[in-house]
């Protein structure tokens, strides 16, 4: 049996090789994309298995020690995160695979057809090879270095329709990333002219309150908030992901967001835990639950149905932020648990929601909420997957997400700043507004429902579903997820990593 | 092997299975999914008549799944669980063959039926409740698989009362989600059947548990109607028949009122309760309710609106029932559950019966139509006259011991509440009674509806009211039998209050 | 060490004129321009930190981050331009403008 550190580099390897191979001969894109795609999810699958086997594990890539070499760490919280993208990536490759089989719009319009996909999947699987390499990474520069592939991967992801509207805002994108890379890095450069070090495991024993400290993690902490569109810094977020081919939505508001959200619970959570004062996690915590009020009160003002999903997503991104102070002030590991169950219950959802909402525009030719009345006699599936993704996110028993409500809400209550909580319920109560707000027109029965004749393949309708009821199920075999992060948890006050020489 | 436990797993999914499957049939293939509703409605009735006979002889079914450390999924037998869900089953048999009868030429009848089933597995699953997060879970599922059936029509009004019905009731799972997690932060998993949970805190405490109380009340009176959170209910009439039988006598309006009993009973307990003195303000709120409900019935014209604000007024007797300590009242009220299930089903299925065939929607243009259908209001009047407390009809018992527990615990402006709602009940439903069947008829009715050659209507909308109103006097009669609802009550009561 | 404070000094001033530029501009090609002074700044800051410390000895690990440093910054500015020449293919011009409602009303795409 293989041992975790291989099916580690089989996942930075295997999309990465793939991802050069469609791009050279773009013919066999359509076999080799999902090909390459069923590798990825058998890697994961691999490496979940043989971390519950053997436990955490540092891995020196080519035997070339630190400082100068790479190191992966693998821990609970990694191997989580990727089974998470090994899920979501390949029911959104499989919803690709029939996105591009299809002959959208008239003839003359092929020719661009085929340039998407060709592009499409060395750009996706570059993606998810970079996201694997930053969920396994464990010194701050290589995160950099994924970071940015990540970042690059997306943007060029988001041009891919090629209207005018996607492309601005794929350079709006990029300018973004690199102004959030950049600062980043300088954080990064502080870091390491203050302490020495890189690692994030040694760091957080090392660290300690410095000036320099506190200006490298605010940089880092800006970079990485730009990357997330933290409120009031979203700007960029709905444009992107809503001119955003289908399939790339999905990707870009289930799982880019989610790789520099971790990394900020990485920094805050873990390595500078135990040196910030509570004070310092008002701040995001603060700037979360604008979000969260922004955000839903812009999507139930929203006409298109897809932007409407992008400020949700800004929404949702407000809960992960107010689950900082509540990590800060939990005496157990209940917040960090209910952080993660949000993010996984997140990323299924959303992206079906993407998928879904993809599915829908090109049966129904615009995305217009209003004038989607009946749709479900024609998309039976795929409104039924809308409905359940948003009751999911609106944090409904028995989904991911009301466990990791339920979670926070009890840290909140029992630490006495009861507001936190309140506030996840109020988010909640909005969810409900603009999940319904589509609902009601998505569910309705309006016979006929005028359609353009245009077929679209099972596959999609399916992926989107079984993404969907996944993320609903998630709070009802909550337990399998814990004991994984139990394994190899990197919480302070449960046993931890290796020690490093 | 836990034959208990996978009993109520059955329970559970007798109604869940049929309803998934329903789905999966075309539109048009009614034989099929009319058998599976009634056969699968026939089948959870026999398997709760198993899990009484084993209540009866004094066994405990229970199952267990866990989600988290502190968050348990917890489905157990209780007598009170019993109670409500043998209700649910029952009246689910009726309404499945009423709306079978009556959405005959109607479109879109899968997802009906098959939110219809849906619906009743969480029901149930409310009333199996072992805990209060299963409760929860549950009872926020009822609110997701209610709102298609609301707004089943697709009019505009449908949908403007779903968008209503959804505020109140969404908003009333927050309230009770943050009273949940609250309790739970203070006194550990609350598990029903066991001591009363909130006793067990500590007593400096008591604030938050007042606080806690009054949370668990607002958050489960949108549900159960209690005056001002009552907004939603007259404006989900504009649902089909079937539906406003199914909200008002059985899923949604019962919720409520089950929980609020749970809360007082189970989670609280009435002698830790009344020592914090929340008895008083409940009974207070639920009289108020039942005053402002008649009040308000009595100027409806619209038939299903004034039974609408009827159920507010009789929901609240259940409520008062239970917050007056003391056996008899308790009795009253938890037999009441029942008793007004059984009325207030009657009278919807009448209601309906007469939108259905005559197109006659308000009292105005009800003059002389028991004539026209007379069977029809031979069921309304008997609903009627129990509504009012006529013996030898149910709410004469219910009303009854709730008297009688009144004066037991000296409360003597309950007893006055009781008497003047009682003839405000008269007031609002004698003057039906006598123009059906006591004046000519003034104005046309439509007989494009559902007719049949030698009945008055199709047999399948005539049956279950008649035989709703045959339990409605059976009920009454033989209260005192061995096993009616209210020996069943007896038993609940009794193991609350102690020997 | 006046000198190392110059070198300092430099690379924070780039960085800051690099950020500058970057949101006050409106054209692509200067705000490109500005994001690779930014990350300039940044290796200038990176590379005087591994001159210095006690032992006398040159830190390797700063020299290793400034290469790699450089090769993700040129290719980030090869996507940059590539998608320059893509907007300006579409929109006829190379500006980003600050009135964001004009392009979020646009429709959005499947």
């Amino acid at each position: 049996m293989p041992d975790t550190a291989f099916w580690a580099v089989c996942l930075v390897v295997v999309p990465l090789f793939f991802a050069i191979i469609c791009f050279v001969r773009s013919a066999l894109v359509s076999i080799l994309g999902p090909l390459a795609a069923w590798l990825n999810a058998i890697a994961a699958l691999g490496m979940t298995v043989s971390f519950v086997h053997s436990g955490p594990v540092r891995y020196a890539i080519g035997g070339w020690q630190v400082p100068l070499g790479i190191n992966f760490r693998i821990d609970g919280l990694s191997v989580l995160l990727i089974a998470m993208t090994a899920v979501t990536g390949l029911s959104v490759s499989m919803y690709a695979s029939g996105y591009f089989s299809l002959r959208i719009g008239p003839a003359r319009e092929q020719g661009r057809h085929q340039h998407q996909r060709a592009y499409f999947w060395p750009l996706w699987l570059l993606l998810w090879a970079a996201l694997h390499g930053l969920f396994l990474s464990a010194d701050l520069f290589n995160i950099y270095v994924t970071l940015e592939i990540t970042g690059l991967s997306a943007v060029l992801l988001t041009s891919l329709s090629g209207k005018a509207a996607a492309r601005l805002a794929a350079m709006r994108y990029l300018l973004v990333s690199l102004l959030g890379s950049c600062s980043y890095l300088f954080g990064v450069a502080l870091l390491y002219r203050c302490y020495g070090i890189l690692d994030m495991a040694v760091l957080a024993r090392l660290v300690s309150p410095a000036p320099l400290m506190w200006v490298s993690l605010a940089l880092l902490t800006t970079g990485l908030v730009l990357k997330t569109a933290l409120f009031p810094l979203h700007f960029w977020l709905p444009p992107a992901h809503a001119n955003a081919l289908a399939p790339v939505s999905a990707i870009l508001s289930g799982l880019v967001v989610k790789a520099s959200l971790y990394l900020i619970l990485r920094l805050w959570g873990d390595v500078f835990a135990q040196v910030l004062p509570l004070a310092a996690y008002l701040l995001p915590g603060a700037l979360g639950c604008g979000a969260v009020l922004w955000g839903a009160v812009q999507a139930l003002l929203q006409k298109r149905l897809k932007m409407l999903i992008a400020y949700s997503t800004v929404a949702q991104l407000g809960y992960m932020f107010i689950a900082l102070p509540l990590i800060r002030l939990d005496e157990g590991s209940s917040a960090w648990e209910a952080v993660i169950f949000l993010i996984m219950s997140h990323a299924c959802a959303k992206s079906a929601m993407f998928m879904a909402a993809g599915s829908i525009f090109l049966k129904a030719g615009h995305d217009r909420i209003n004038d989607l009345d009946g749709i479900k006699e024609v998309l039976p599936v795929t409104s039924f997957a809308f409905v359940v993704a948003g009751v999911s996110l609106m944090g409904f028993p028995p989904s991911g997400a009301f466990i990791g409500k339920w979670l926070l809400l009890g840290v909140s209550l029992a630490s006495g700043q009861w507001w936190w909580g309140i506030m996840l319920v109020i988010g909640s109560l909005l969810a409900a507004g603009y999940v319904y707000r589509v609902a009601c027109h998505l569910l309705v029965f309006k016979a006929p429902f005028y359609a353009r004749r245009q077929f679209i393949p099972p596959v999609m309708e399916w992926s989107a579903l079984l993404l969907a009821v996944l993320a609903m199920l998630l709070g009802l075999f909550a337990g399998y997820p814990l004991g994984l992060l139990e394994a190899g948890s990197p919480f302070p006050g449960h046993a931890c990593l290796e020690v490093m020489p | 092997m836990n034959w208990g436990g996978l009993l109520l797993v059955m329970i559970m999914l007798s109604s869940l299975v049929p309803g998934l499957i329903i789905f999966a049939l075309p539109e048009k293939s009614v034989r099929p999914r009319t058998f599976l509703n009634l056969g699968s409605a026939v089948f959870k009735l026999l398997l709760i008549l198993v899990m009484i006979i084993g209540i009866y002889q004094g066994r405990h079914f229970a199952v267990r799944w866990q989600l988290l450390p502190g968050i348990e999924l917890a489905l157990s037998s209780d007598p009170l669980a019993a109670l409500f869900s043998t209700l649910s089953t029952v009246l689910w048999l009726l309404t499945t063959l009423y709306a079978v009868g009556y959405l005959e030429q109607s479109p879109n009848r899968r997802q009906f039926f098959g939110y219809f089933s849906i619906c009743v597995t969480v029901t149930v699953g409310i009333a199996l409740a072992g805990n209060l997060i299963t409760f929860l879970l549950f009872y926020e599922l009822l609110t997701l698989t209610t709102y298609p059936l609301v707004t089943h029509r697709g009019t505009r009004e449908a949908l403007a009362a779903g968008r209503v019905y959804l505020a109140y009731t969404l908003s009333g799972g927050a309230v009770l989600l943050v009273a949940v997690a609250w309790l739970q932060m203070l006194a550990g998993p609350v598990d029903f059947g066991g001591p009363p949970a909130a006793a067990s805190v500590a007593a400096e405490h008591k604030a938050q548990l007042i606080v806690i109380f009054f949370l668990f009340i607002a958050g489960l009176g949108v549900k159960a109607a209690l005056v001002p959170l009552h907004g939603w209910l007259p404006r989900a009439m504009v649902a089909p028949a079937p539906v406003s039988a199914l909200l008002h006598a059985v899923a949604v309006v019962k919720a409520g009122v089950f929980g609020i009993i749970r809360v007082v009973h189970d989670v609280y307990g009435i002698q830790y309760a009344a020592g914090l003195h929340l008895l008083l303000p409940l009974s207070i709120l639920a009289s108020l309710s039942i005053i402002y409900g008649s009040l308000c019935a009595m100027r409806a014209d619209d038939l299903k609106k004034r039974l609408a604000y009827s159920t507010v007024s009789q929901l609240s007797y259940i409520v008062l029932g239970v917050s007056v300590a003391g056996p008899l009242a308790a009795m009253g009220g938890l037999v009441h559950l029942v008793h007004q299930g059984l009325m207030k089903i009657t009278l919807f299925f009448c209601a309906g019966n007469l939108a259905e065939t005559l197109g006659v929607h308000r009292i105005s243009e009800m003059n002389g139509i028991a004539r026209r259908m007379p069977l029809t209001m031979a069921a309304f009047s008997v609903g009627a006259l129990g509504m009012i407390g006529f013996p030898p009809m149910a709410g004469f018992v219910s009303k009854w011991y709730l008297g009688m527990g009144a004066l037991a615990a000296d409360r003597m402006w309950v007893v006055a509440v009781l008497a003047v709602s009682t003839v405000l009940n008269a007031a609002y439903f004698l003057p039906i009674l006598i123009k059906a069947w006591f004046r000519p008829q003034d104005c046309p009715w439509s007989e494009q509806g559902a007719v049949d050659d030698r009945l008055e209507t199709r047999w399948m909308l005539l049956v279950p009211p008649v035989v709703t109103a045959f339990l409605v006097v059976a009920v009454g009669l033989l209260a005192n039998a061995q096993i009616s609802p209210l020996a069943w009550v007896k038993m609940i009561v009794g193991r609350e209050y102690g020997p | 060490m006046n000198t190392i404070f110059l070198y300092n000094f430099s690379g924070l001033a780039l960085f800051a004129i690099g950020l500058h530029g970057l949101i006050r501009s409106s054209h692509l090609l200067r705000k490109i321009l500005a994001a690779n002074l930014m990350s300039s700044g940044v290796f200038l800051i990176m590379i005087v930190g591994a001159y210095g410390t006690d032992k006398g000895m040159i830190d390797p690990v700063p020299h290793a981050m400034v290469l790699t440093g450089i090769v993700v910054s040129v290719s980030a500015t090869a996507v940059a331009l590539a998608l320059v020449c893509l907007v300006q293919e579409t929109t006829n011009r190379v500006l980003l403008l600050q009135k964001r409602k004009k392009e979020q009303g646009r429709r959005t795409d499947a």
